[in-house]
């Protein structure tokens, strides 16, 4: 991925970039995500040296699992606040997305596969109403998103318990389409001799397609603008509401993705409580890839390399045979250590935030 | 001991002096490094969907934790309360390739994948504390634990014979099977009325402003019932706050509750026992690998409860709980 052709290089001054020579060097620490990789490369080799276990191709593919469960909704959730937004509902709304999918199959006899329609059109709508409420109030993300977060937290659980009487969705694992759904979301592939979770497929081709669209489409030019100053993308003649209520569909689209895999992974049970918190994960890997709060700057691919270290940090800490009650202290000192890092970067290399 | 028994300590100083002096090639101390060396230093991981900061899994990591000492073992501990990462970590403990693993099975369907790679790896995978419905079908080879919905019309009865009325069931966590099962288990055995009453037991002041809204709103309930010692402890407040004349009961112990029972502020506790499940957990496992045996034959699960813990052998039981063990 080279820099966007009709952006300058995040981080590259105007003169040099109107001069047209940006030194190679001050180019790669402008990147968003150098910040994140430089972390990465340090972890791994902290733990490559700590743990022997974590030295196994079949270890790498555990990490690289938890990695990607975190890691294809921080795609969706770079893509927003690389477009100036938030998504608090996006933990819930991955759980919302799986019960829907259980409960239809199961309560209206559906095959799987129609029930994954339903659930999609459910997700998709979620974003719609988060992104239509947005635009509609001018109210910040920030708040909208909560407000729909708690709301399917209750949801989540009221619903559930009402249809099943239980707190989580019945098994629908000998349902018609099951077993291709479990193929395509939750299956493993051999890789060079070691058994990987298609999941981790799926991250790197998502992370792939949306790097591509930021770089090179319309799309793409507009989240950064959108996410850079509404305003003034609105004045080049910018649809700004599309934009937002679009990438809040995408984040609702990703939800349901990673709700289909827990669906497929649990054979079927869903258990209404889960999913708090984790939105927190998918912004996190976001921001240690070089996503800024405020929005217009950043890469998924930055957000992809922050999933993986929160994947490294939460397995290898387990490897090295290490307290396990460590793991989020750890995890979020790498967020303010990558932070500081990024923002260091950012000024050195003369960024324009 | 030294003092009961001088000659095994006195061959063994003779031993090392002979060691050290004159270098004996075998025998002594050395031989019996090691043979220890040679023992079976078993490496075990024990997984559970433990939420951080919860006295109950405290007991079952120290009683886990001394077993793995006993037997020269070393105990991987490692939880996380959302099934699918649960699942994660058992494929660490698959990948770092233990001898053996105890996970909790509070949520079959989820954990099955990862219980199956472990069988294929060839690594015997016991369940403690939740799951004694699934654990013989879902492969797992011992399980120590308690029937929840026994425990909960234990509870019930209980709860006749001291002629209550109207009980209040406080779920702690919402979403969690074994919680509502125990519920399940009071509402059928108990001949009086009993509400459920759902809190945050992440944040003990929801916990224990629900509580209070509830006996403020509603006169009749004369037991609370708790879910978890800690919530107990925030149900006694409330409860005296309120200046309602309920009782308080729970399930589950951990030392404070145990000092309310000794107190009178606390009426009793259904104990599981947690600490012997995460011992007999790993003594189970250390079993099974060094020995070939199988606790309950594979066919049986191991109970660990329920007992009744209140005046009448709280004495006994504070002794312990104050070690951290009970």
């Amino acid at each position: 991925m080279g820099p966007a052709p009709a952006l300058p290089a995040p981080g590259a001054s105007e003169k040099e970039l109107r001069a047209g020579r940006v030194p190679p060097l001050r180019r790669l620490a402008a990147r968003p995500e150098l910040g994140s990789l430089l972390g990465a490369v340090v972890l791994f080799a902290v733990f490559f040296a700590a743990a022997e276990p974590f030295r196994q191709a079949g270890s790498l593919a555990t990490v690289l699992y938890a990695a990607s469960t975190i890691g294809i909704m921080a795609v969706g959730v770079a893509l927003l606040m690389i477009g100036g937004e938030f998504d608090l509902s996006a933990g819930v709304a991955v759980v919302t997305a799986s019960l829907a999918t259980g409960m239809t199959a199961y309560q209206f006899n559906l095959n799987v596969w129609a029930a994954a329609g339903i659930s999609l059109a459910l997700a998709l709508l979620i974003g719609f109403l988060n992104g239509l409420i947005l635009v509609r109030t001018g109210l910040p993300s920030f708040l909208v998103t909560l407000s729909v977060f708690l709301m399917l937290q209750g949801l989540n659980i009221a619903v559930t318990k009402l249809v099943t009487g239980s707190v989580s969705s019945r098994s629908i694992a000998d349902m018609d389409g099951f077993d291709s759904v479990r193929a395509v979301f939750a299956s493993s592939v051999p890789v060079l001799g070691t058994e990987v979770r298609i999941t981790v497929l799926w991250w790197l081709l998502f992370t792939a397609l949306a790097t591509w669209v930021l770089l090179r489409t319309r799309a793409g030019n507009w989240i950064y603008a959108v996410g850079g100053s509404a305003d003034g993308a609105r004045a080049v003649g910018v649809p700004v509401a599309k934009v937002k209520i679009g990438l809040f569909m995408t984040v609702g689209f990703f939800a349901w993705f990673s709700g289909m895999h827990l669906i497929a992974a649990s054979g079927g049970v869903q258990q209404s409580g889960e999913g708090v918190g984790n939105e927190l994960l998918y912004i996190m890997a976001a921001v240690v890839g070089g996503c800024l709060l405020t929005g217009g700057y950043g890469t998924v691919v930055g957000a992809a390399i922050g999933a993986f270290i929160y994947g490294m940090t939460k397995q290898g800490i387990v490897y090295a045979g290490w307290d396990n009650n460590w793991v989020m202290f750890f995890v979020g000192a790498m967020l303010l250590l990558a932070v500081v890092v990024n923002s260091w970067f950012r000024s050195r290399a003369g960024g324009r935030r | 001991m030294l003092r009961r028994r001088p000659a095994p300590a006195l061959a063994v100083l003779a031993a090392a002096l002979v060691a050290a002096a004159g270098c004996s090639s075998q025998g002594g101390r050395q031989a019996e490094e090691e043979r220890a060396a040679d023992a079976p230093a078993l490496t075990i991981a024990m997984i559970t969907h433990q939420a951080p900061g919860d006295t109950f899994w405290d007991l079952v990591r120290s009683g886990a934790e001394d077993a793995a000492a006993k037997n020269g073992a070393t105990l991987e501990y490692s939880s996380d309360p959302e099934a699918a990462k649960q699942a994660t970590l058992i494929r660490t403990a698959i990948d770092k390739d233990v001898d053996g693993i105890a996970v909790t099975f509070a949520k079959p369907d989820a954990l099955q994948g990862a219980v199956d790679e472990a069988a294929e790896a060839g690594i015997p995978v016991v369940g403690l504390n939740s799951g004694i419905e699934y654990w013989q079908e879902a492969g797992l080879i011992e399980f120590f634990g308690m029937e929840e919905r026994l425990a909960g019309e234990a509870f019930g009865d209980r709860l006749d014979e001291e002629g209550a009325e109207k009980a209040l069931c406080v779920i702690h966590e919402q979403g969690n099977v074994g919680l509502e099962e125990r519920c399940e288990g009071l509402e059928e055995a108990f001949g009086g009325d009993v509400d459920r009453l759902n809190v945050d037991g992440a944040s003990m002041p929801d916990v224990s402003s629900s509580i209070t809204s509830r006996l403020q709103e509603d006169d009749e309930v004369d037991y609370v019932a708790t879910l978890g010692a800690p919530f107990a402890m925030t149900a006694i407040d409330a409860v005296a706050a309120t200046g309602s004349e309920a009782a308080v009961a729970t399930f589950d112990t951990n030392e404070e509750a145990i000092r309310a029972i000794a107190d009178g502020d606390l009426e009793w506790a259904v104990d599981q026992q947690p600490y012997l499940q995460g011992y007999m957990a790993v003594e189970g496992l250390w079993l099974h690998v060094a020995n070939g045996n199988t606790l309950g034959g594979g066919t049986r699960p191991v109970l660990t409860g329920p007992s009744f813990i209140d005046a009448g052998n709280v004495d006994e039981v504070a002794e312990h709980a104050a070690g951290g063990t009970r």
